[in-house]
């Protein structure tokens, strides 16, 4: 059964329901959830009061709008119940829907992403803008249809915001290198709708669904490689349903598994001390814990510290579930920043570089240096930045 | 109480506006159109009416690319009927676009009798006038703008408008029904609406048509656009370099020359 | 009147609005072009004092009528309409403000002239009348050709505010005023109850024509009176980014950008602002943009019309003394 067809109605009639059956009420999903000790009700008690019959009361405490979608919560539970994937974002479906209106900077990000295939209001018609500034020859499927090995699905941040261009730039370079076949989709693409953040909004969804799945049907390639993590998760937990069966790949295991063609590339000494932060949907949700730290490793100079906190137990930036445009909602609420508490771990291990895989770490751990006054110690880099930066021309 | 809507579509200015070859023109191939964002806010203003006092919303839109998603929209927020007039001369100006209007509101039965008429009080398109002082004087009812909130008298035979003057004042005005009313902002900004929702008035929801007629006389009075052009950003600042005080005197020169003194 | 440029002169709480004057300084420069007089229109009651403001102007027509004490668009279009019947003036120059809008459309309406809205500047060439207009919130400017001079007249031009400089048609004389008889019928549809002042609580931003910007070049909370002087000098309220919000320097209303507020004011000074992509969201379509940052490469400079590499902190000071000296020069011109 499609996770796309469950809704709160029929969720008991599907094994996740029997799932939450099983729940022990053990609270380490509290424990493990970053807003849990801000939330009225966290996790736990949301199940209990499911359970009761108590679900008017959930969906009326906003308590659900604070979950990032991190899955720690999910990756710590005993019982093995999908809360992240399943159960909250049914959930926050409902909040939403009860909320007398949205904050308006969700709002804003919604309607965007409705009309313009990008979160942050950018004009469609320039997605594929950054592309005359590569330095490398990409191709558009629009303009050659030819079939590619891989489609590179971009996505918005890494399409449109200034710093996630330079994953982009990089990423190119980086292909162009290795001679992988590959095309983009240009101004074409738009946001796949990542499941955290637009599965509680179905129908936006599954218009990008809809609308991106037509799009794939027009070319032909073997695999998907994207840059955004988020859009990694819905190709491969939500697309399926409408036929998405194309080898898919997140750009940086895609790499690694090229490294031994890598490795001959990277010739640039960089003398960085840095650290990794494992993002949540790359990392808890599907373990790719390895393949960056392989890349960085095969840096020549560079160095690699951990952070307290890595791996499965990594902390969210708080960007995940929305939380890309709850920021002063958060604030409002009083609630403490994600990506800064994130921050300070990274500074505190001594690194120069924070090196993250997901498009929306630059932008929020950037803007937390800044905040906390870090800028000068520290510098956020895409894994693929520091690759091709160790690439000499 | 019924209030009628009435939308209209502008050009989307988020993407890129091209100029249509001959240079008087916007390039129609190239554009996409969205609702007027003061006629959104009429919309929600109905919509805030019709929560406080019980209402019956017609939406009545002008028929351009992408309208159908608007009045889907609209009736997903709760508009009860929704109608595009149909077959206008293409390029039609704002004078036109208010006579398709007046058109449609005569011509059509139930639009008419209607206690408010809400509009936008100005869209950005509105090179030859505004839609909703010509609607109103066609109709011979009362026209207030710049309207930002709409309150009903206990008799529903009144409303109580808030109309916004310069330097934060406004002034609340007793307007008899019926009236037209030009919305600058409703009191709340547009709501959202799940896009299930409108994905089900899709399915669910017929758009009626009203046929244009042609307009009687055809010509109105000679506005013509001689050339168009694209504002274009610079792309960087225009640099001013000297000493704090050189400098300042410099950019005073300049908000002066503007008029922002 | 008959060809004749005209002003609508805006009278509001017993004052003429600066747009008038603004308005009147563009409508003498056209008059003179054309070589034809420049009328001020002034609809009003018990306001007959306020011509000799319209100094501007060549002669004022006073339209007196109890009905015209406060601004209602249709009762003052019809008494322009009723004062210019049987002249055949050549332009009606009216503000683009709240106060009057709606009125040049009605006039059109009632005269069956031409109304041409978002003029920024007109002239006339070659017997033309030309204005330049700014379409599609500021993306596109247009000239347009406001009617034949044997159409059907006058040409009646809505024209946004900062078309001139209000010093420029500002002119107090004693000016020939010629009454204007009107009848108006009082319908008692639209009626003024009460002004609402503005509440004492936090200034809205998007209201602000001017918006002066502080961002993390301000690097101390003490600094921020330098700014709230600055705001004040050019008439305007103090916002910040993101960062400086963050501090608490300033309330979470005051903040620009993607998770604060979206702002279009005349004339935005950004002071100290790096210029994040989350901040330039919020600010972009400011009319006109001045930023003041120590970093050459800030990203600010490729969204600002005007740039001046420097410490915000220090550029300050010097700017709001600039203001004032500029302002008490005005006054004393």
């Amino acid at each position: 059964m499609s996770a796309c067809s469950v809704t709160l109605e029929t969720l008991p009639q599907h094994p996740e329901g029997k799932e939450i059956l099983t729940c022990l009420q053990c609270g380490v999903c509290a424990g493990a959830c970053p807003y849990g000790d801000v939330m009225e009700y966290p996790p736990r008690r949301m199940i209990a009061m499911m359970r009761a019959g108590m679900q008017e009361k959930v969906f009326t405490s906003d308590s659900l709008l604070s979950c990032v979608a991190c899955y720690a919560c999910m990756a710590k539970c005993p019982r093995g119940i999908r809360l992240t994937e399943i159960l909250l974002p049914l959930m926050k479906e409902q909040t939403l829907a009860y909320l007398p209106e949205l904050p308006a900077e969700l709002q804003r990000a919604l309607q965007n992403t409705l009309r313009y295939g990008n979160p942050m209001g950018e004009p469609s018609r320039k997605r594929a803008a950054w592309v005359k500034t590569a330095g490398v020859p990409i191709r558009s499927f629009a303009e050659d249809r030819r079939p590619a090995d891989a489609l590179w699905f971009v996505e918005c941040y890494t399409s449109y915001y200034p710093r996630g261009q330079d994953n982009s730039r990089a990423t190119a370079r980086l292909f162009h290198r290795l001679g992988v076949d590959y095309a983009i989709l240009g101004n074409e693409e738009k946001c796949a709708g990542e499941c955290g953040r637009l599965t509680w909004e179905p129908g936006l969804f599954e218009t990008l669904m809809d609308y991106n799945m037509a799009v794939f049907q027009k070319y032909q390639f073997n695999r998907v490689v994207t840059s955004c993590p988020h859009a990694h998760n819905a190709f491969k937990n939500r697309y399926p349903v409408l036929g998405f069966n194309w080898a898919l790949e997140h750009v940086t295991p895609f790499l690694a598994k090229r490294l031994d063609g890598l490795n001959a590339l990277l010739t640039r000494k960089l003398p960085y001390l840095v650290t990794y932060h494992d993002s949540c949907c790359l990392g808890r949700q599907n373990e790719f814990y390895e393949a960056p730290r392989q890349l960085l490793r095969a840096i020549p100079g560079v160095k690699l510290v951990e952070m307290v906190h890595n791996r499965v137990n990594s902390l969210c930036c708080g960007g995940g579930g929305g939380g890309m445009w709850l920021d002063t909602y958060f604030k409002a609420k009083g609630y403490e920043r994600l990506s800064e508490r994130r921050v300070r771990e990274a500074v505190a291990t001594g690194a120069d570089i924070l090196a993250v895989s997901c498009p929306y770490e630059i932008s929020r751990f950037e803007d937390a240096l800044k905040v906390l006054g870090y800028d000068k110690r520290m510098m956020v880099r895409d894994v693929t930045e520091l690759l091709a930066e160790a690439m000499e021309e | 109480m019924h209030i009628l809507v009435l939308l209209k579509m502008a050009p989307d200015v988020v993407e890129d506006l091209e100029i249509a070859p001959g240079g008087k023109a916007l390039d129609l191939d190239c554009l996409r159109m969205i609702l007027s964002e003061s006629d959104d806010h009429a919309l929600e203003q109905a919509l805030l009416l019709k929560e406080r006092h019980g209402a019956k919303i017609t939406a009545l839109a002008l028929d351009a690319p992408e309208v159908d998603d608007a009045l889907f929209t609209a009736a997903a927020k709760g508009a009860d009927r929704v109608m595009k007039v149909v077959g206008m001369d293409p390029g039609f100006t704002t004078r036109e676009a208010a006579r398709y209007f007046s058109q449609a509101i005569a011509e059509e039965p139930g639009l008419l009798p209607a206690d408010l008429i809400l509009t936008g009080v100005q869209a950005i398109d509105d090179l030859d006038g505004l839609v909703a002082p010509i609607v109103a004087d066609g109709l011979r009812m009362p026209y207030l703008g710049i309207v930002t909130g709409v309150a009903l008298e206990a008799s529903a035979q009144a409303a109580r408008a808030i109309k916004e003057y310069p330097a934060g004042v406004r002034g609340e005005f007793l307007v008899q029904l019926p009236a037209v009313l030009g919305i600058q902002a409703a009191e709340k900004p547009p709501r959202y609406v799940p896009v299930a929702k409108v994905r089900a008035a899709m399915k669910s929801v017929k758009i009626e048509c009203s046929q244009a007629l042609t307009l009687a006389d055809g010509g109105l009075p000679l506005v013509g656009v001689v050339e168009m052009k694209r504002n274009e950003p610079a792309g960087h600042a225009e640099m001013l370099e000297g000493k704090p005080d050189q400098v300042s005197g410099q950019l005073c020169g300049i908000l002066a020359e503007r008029g922002l003194f | 009147m008959t060809g004749n440029i005209c002003v609508l002169a805006e009278q509001w709480r017993g004052q003429i609005t600066e747009v008038t004057y603004e308005t009147l300084a563009l409508g003498r420069e056209v008059a003179d072009q054309a070589g034809v007089p420049l009328t001020a229109i002034l609809p009003g009651s018990h306001c007959r004092e306020l011509a000799r403001f319209l100094g501007a102007a060549d002669a004022v027509v006073y339209i007196d009528h109890p009905l015209l004490a406060e601004t209602v668009p249709q009762t003052c279009a019809e008494a322009v309409a009723q004062a210019m019947a049987g002249e055949r003036p050549r332009a009606l120059l009216v503000p683009l403000t709240n106060i009057s809008l709606g009125i040049g459309t009605l006039i059109g309406v009632r005269l069956g002239a031409p109304v041409v809205n978002f003029c920024r500047d007109i002239r006339v060439a070659d017997g033309r009348l030309l204005a330049d207009c700014v379409m599609y919130g500021g993306k596109i400017e247009a000239t347009v050709e406001a009617g034949a001079p044997s159409g059907p007249g006058p040409a009646i031009l809505g024209i946004w505010p900062g078309a001139r400089q209000a010093e420029k048609g500002r002119a107090e004389r004693e000016v020939p005023v010629t009454d204007a008889a009107v009848v108006l019928e009082d319908t008692g549809a639209i009626r003024l109850c009460r002004y609402i002042e503005p509440e004492a609580g936090d200034v809205d931003l998007t209201k602000q024509e001017v918006l002066v910007a502080v961002g993390r070049g301000l690097q101390d909370r003490a600094n921020l009176p330098l700014a709230e002087e600055l705001a004040r000098a050019l008439g305007g309220a103090v916002c910040g980014s993101r960062p400086v919000i963050d501090q608490g320097w300033l309330p979470l209303s005051r903040q620009v950008g993607k998770s604060g507020l979206t702002v279009k004011p005349k004339l935005y000074v950004a002071l100290g602002i790096s210029g994040a992509p989350e901040h330039i969201e919020g600010m972009k379509d400011a009319a006109l943009i001045v930023a003041v940052n120590s970093d050459p490469q800030a990203p600010i400079f490729s969204v600002a019309h005007y740039g001046i590499v420097g410490d915000a902190v220090e550029t300050m000071p010097a700017l709001t003394a600039a203001v004032e000296a500029r302002k008490a020069a005005g006054q004393h011109a």
